[in-house]
C-alpha cells in the first residue's frame, strides 16, 4: 500500500518535471529565435532593399519583400552606369583593397610568427621588454599616430599609393600577429628546438620544418583577423589614399555620400554587401580549419 | 684519456648561482647519473654538456678537445628528452634520420642507419606513424632510437623516463639499462628518482644548490655518504641522523645520544682522521634497514626503544620508535608483530653506520 503510494507521487513529480522542462526548452527558443533575428535584421533590409527598384523602394516599406530578383543595382555598384566622369563604382576599389589586404595580411603574419618565434624560442636580455613595448601598438589610438606616419609615408615616396597602405597596414598589424603567435609558441615545448639543435638545424631551418608545420591553427586565426581589420579598414583607408589608391571602404563611403542626386538606396545596400563579402568567405572557407591541438602527441601522452 | 671532463664550471643567470665550480670526469662506457632534488641544476649541467646553455666559467672537454664554444651539433652528443621533443609534424622516419639529413649524410647510409636501429628498438613497423599515434613507450623508443642513429660519442638523458606510468617506467628503466650493456656507449643521465639512478648508473653524482655533494659508485653512495645530504637523500625512508656526541676511553670510541644514558661502541667504524674524536659533537647514522628484529651479526648492539607508530606498507612496515627523544624509524617484513607504546629489543647492525661531524655536516 505505502509503496503503491510512493510510486504514485514519483509519478506526479516526474509528470510535473517534464511540463517544466517542455516550458523551459520553449522558452530558450523563443530567446534564441528573438535574438538571432535581431541581428539578421539588418542584413535582410539590405538584400531585398538591394534587389528592389527605386520605385518599389518609394511605395513600399522596409519589410516588404521585392517583386522579383532584379540584380540592376548589384550590376550598377559594381560596374556603374558607364557615363564616364563622375560616376563611381566599386570594381576597381575592390581589386585595390585585394592588392593591399593580400601583401599586408601576409608580412603582417610573417613577421609576427618570426617576433613571436624569436621572444619565445630565443630568449634574449629584455625580450620582456621588447614584447611589452610591442604590445603597447595594440592600445595606442590610431588617430594619433596618423599625422607622423603621414610624413614618414611622404618621405619614402609611397604617400596615397597602394604600397603606403601595404607598409601602414603591416607595421599596425605587427602587434597583434606578434601576441597571436607568442601566446601559441610559449605553449610548445622548448626541448623540441633543443632537440632541433642538437640534430643540427639552424634558425631558419627550425622556424620552418619544426614550428610552422604545427602553426596552421594560429595562422587562421591571424589571417582572418588581420584580414578583416585590413578589409574593414576606414581610417587609415581614407587618410592615406584618395581618388584612384582608395581601397573599397573608401570608395564605398564616397559613392554613398557623394551622389548629388537623388539617393539610390538599392545601389548604396548592394554596394555594402559588394564591400562586406569577402571577409564572410574567408570566415566560411578557414573556420573549419580552426583545429586546436596539433601539438598534441609533441608532447606527453 | 677521459671521454667527458667539466673543468671549474660555473653558471649563474642573472644573480643566482646555478652551478657552482663543477668539476667531473667520466671515463669511456661510463653510466654517470645526476641525481639531486628539483632546482639542484643538474638539468642545467646537462645543458651546458650539450651546448644548448652557455658557460660562464670553466670548461668542458670531450676526448680531451674543449668543446666550450663549439655548437651542440658538432659535439658528437646526442640527447633524449623528458617530453621527447618528437618533431609533430615528422612521422618517425623523418624524425630519426632528421639529424642525419642535417650533417648531410649519403642516402645509403641514412638508410642503413635507420633499419639498424629501427630493427633494434622494434619501431620498424611504426615508421610511417605520426608521434601523435604513437603511446608513451613507444614515443620514449623513437626518441632514444633518434639518439642512436647518430652513432654519438656521449648519450645525455633529461628525466626521460618521468613522463610515464610506474609500470612503463619500470620496463624502460630495464631497457634503457639493456641498451647500454649492449652499446656501451658513455651516457649522462639526469633524474630525481633515487631508485633510477641507484639502478642504473655506475657511477652517481649526487648534486644539491649547483654544487657536487658526492661523486661516486651507487654502493659507495649508498653505504658511505660523504656528507648528511646524501645519507639524507637516498634511501627510504632515510637515513636515521642520531644527534648525540663522541667519547674516547683508552683508545675506545663510542657514541652516546644526547640524554640517553648508554654508549653505543664504534669501534669497528673506519675514521678519516682518528685525532680529536673525544666530545665531538656528531650525528650517528644508521639506516632503517639496518636496524634488525632478530640479532643476526656478532657485533650487533642490542638496544631497548619504545614503538611509537607503525606503517604498514604491503611487503613491509615502517616502524617510529622514540631513542631518547628523538626519532628513528626502522624497517621490517610486515610478517613480525610489534606491540605500540611498549619497549621493544632491537638490534643496531653496527658494520653499517656512518658518522657526520654536527657542525660540518661531513662524513668523518
Amino acid at each position: 500500500m505505502q509503496d503503491n503510494l510512493k510510486s504514485s507521487s514519483y509519478q506526479q513529480l516526474e509528470q510535473k518535471s517534464k511540463y517544466t522542462n517542455m516550458f523551459l526548452r520553449w522558452f530558450l527558443y523563443f530567446v534564441l529565435i528573438l535574438f538571432a533575428s535581431y541581428f539578421i535584421f539588418p542584413l535582410y533590409v539590405m538584400v531585398v532593399t538591394s534587389l528592389k527598384t527605386m520605385e518599389e523602394i518609394r511605395q513600399g516599406t522596409l519589410l516588404s519583400w521585392p517583386s522579383g530578383l532584379n540584380f540592376e543595382s548589384w550590376a550598377v555598384a559594381w560596374g556603374g552606369r558607364g557615363y564616364g566622369a563622375g560616376d563611381t563604382f566599386l570594381k576597381p576599389y575592390f581589386w585595390n583593397s585585394i592588392k593591399m589586404v593580400v601583401p599586408a595580411v601576409f608580412f603582417s603574419t610573417f613577421i609576427g610568427a618570426m617576433t613571436g618565434y624569436v621572444l619565445t624560442k630565443w630568449r634574449f636580455k629584455g625580450d620582456s621588454w621588447v614584447f611589452l613595448f610591442l604590445l603597447f601598438g595594440c592600445f595606442i589610438p590610431f588617430q594619433a599616430i596618423l599625422l607622423p606616419m603621414a610624413r614618414t609615408l611622404g618621405a619614402l615616396g609611397i604617400s596615397n599609393s597602394i604600397v603606403g597602405l601595404v607598409l601602414v597596414h603591416t607595421v599596425y598589424g605587427i602587434p597583434f600577429t606578434t601576441l597571436f603567435f607568442r601566446n601559441y609558441y610559449v605553449s610548445v615545448p622548448t626541448e623540441l628546438v633543443k632537440a632541433a639543435r642538437i640534430d643540427g638545424a639552424g634558425f631558419f631551418k627550425i622556424f620552418f620544418k619544426i614550428l610552422l608545420p604545427i602553426s596552421a591553427p594560429i595562422i587562421v586565426v591571424t589571417v582572418i583577423w588581420q584580414f578583416t581589420q585590413i578589409w574593414n579598414d576606414f581610417l587609415f583607408g581614407s587618410t592615406f589614399s584618395f581618388g584612384e589608391a582608395a581601397p573599397i571602404q573608401v570608395a564605398l563611403n564616397n559613392m554613398v555620400l557623394s551622389s548629388t542626386s537623388v539617393k539610390e538606396y538599392n545601389v548604396d545596400m548592394a554596394s555594402a554587401i559588394i564591400a562586406g563579402v569577402p571577409t564572410l568567405i574567408v570566415y566560411v572557407l578557414a573556420g573549419k580549419y580552426f583545429i586546436r591541438g596539433l601539438t598534441s602527441g609533441a608532447v606527453k601522452g | 684519456m677521459k671521454t667527458l671532463k667539466i673543468e671549474d664550471l660555473s653558471k649563474n643567470f642573472g644573480s643566482t648561482e646555478v652551478l657552482k665550480k663543477i668539476n667531473l670526469e667520466i671515463d669511456e662506457g661510463n653510466f654517470l647519473v645526476l641525481l639531486g632534488p628539483s632546482g639542484c641544476g643538474k638539468s642545467t649541467l646537462l645543458n651546458i654538456i650539450a651546448g644548448l646553455e652557455t658557460i660562464n666559467e670553466g670548461n668542458v672537454f670531450i676526448d680531451d678537445y674543449n668543446v666550450s664554444k663549439v655548437e651542440p651539433k658538432d659535439r658528437n652528443i646526442a640527447m633524449v628528452f623528458q617530453s621527447y621533443a618528437l618533431y609533430p609534424s615528422m612521422n618517425v622516419r623523418e624524425n630519426m634520420i632528421f639529424g642525419l639529413k642535417q650533417a648531410k649524410t649519403s642516402k645509403e647510409k641514412i638508410e642503413q642507419q635507420l633499419e639498424k636501429v629501427s630493427k633494434f628498438l622494434q619501431v620498424d613497423q611504426l615508421l610511417e606513424r605520426k608521434p601523435s599515434q604513437l603511446s608513451g613507450g613507444q614515443r620514449q623508443r623513437v626518441a632514444i632510437g633518434r639518439a642512436l642513429v647518430r652513432e654519438p660519442r656521449i648519450f645525455l638523458f633529461d628525466e626521460p623516463l618521468s613522463n610515464l606510468d610506474a609500470k612503463l617506467r619500470v620496463e624502460m628503466r630495464r631497457e634503457i639499462k639493456k641498451l647500454h650493456q649492449q652499446l656501451k656507449t658513455t651516457v649522462v643521465y639526469v633524474t630525481h628518482d633515487q631508485t633510477e639512478a641507484m639502478s642504473l648508473g655506475t657511477r652517481i653524482a649526487i648534486m644539491n644548490h649547483g654544487v657536487i655533494q658526492q661523486n661516486d659508485t651507487p654502493e659507495n653512495i649508498y653505504n658511505k655518504p660523504s656528507n648528511t645530504f646524501v645519507a639524507d637523500f637516498i634511501g627510504s625512508p632515510s637515513m636515521n641522523l642520531i644527534k648525540g656526541s663522541l667519547k674516547e676511553s683508552s683508545g675506545e670510541i663510542s657514541f652516546t645520544a644526547n640524554g640517553s644514558n648508554f654508549e653505543i661502541p664504534v669501534k669497528g667504524y673506519e675514521f678519516k682522521d682518528k685525532s680529536n674524536l673525544n666530545n665531538k659533537e656528531v650525528f650517528f647514522g644508521i639506516r632503517p634497514e639496518h636496524i634488525y628484529f632478530k640479532k643476526s651479526n656478532e657485533s650487533d648492539f642490542e638496544v631497548n626503544l619504545r614503538a611509537d607508530l607503525s606503517e604498514y606498507i604491503g611487503h613491509e612496515q615502517i616502524m617510529t620508535f622514540d631513542y631518547a627523544n628523538q626519532e628513528i624509524l626502522a624497517k621490517f617484513p610486515s610478517t613480525i608483530k610489534i606491540e605500540l607504546a611498549k619497549e621493544t629489543k632491537l638490534f643496531f647492525d653496527l658494520t653499517q653506520t656512518s658518522l657526520f661531524d654536527a657542525m660540518t655536516e661531513e662524513r668523518i
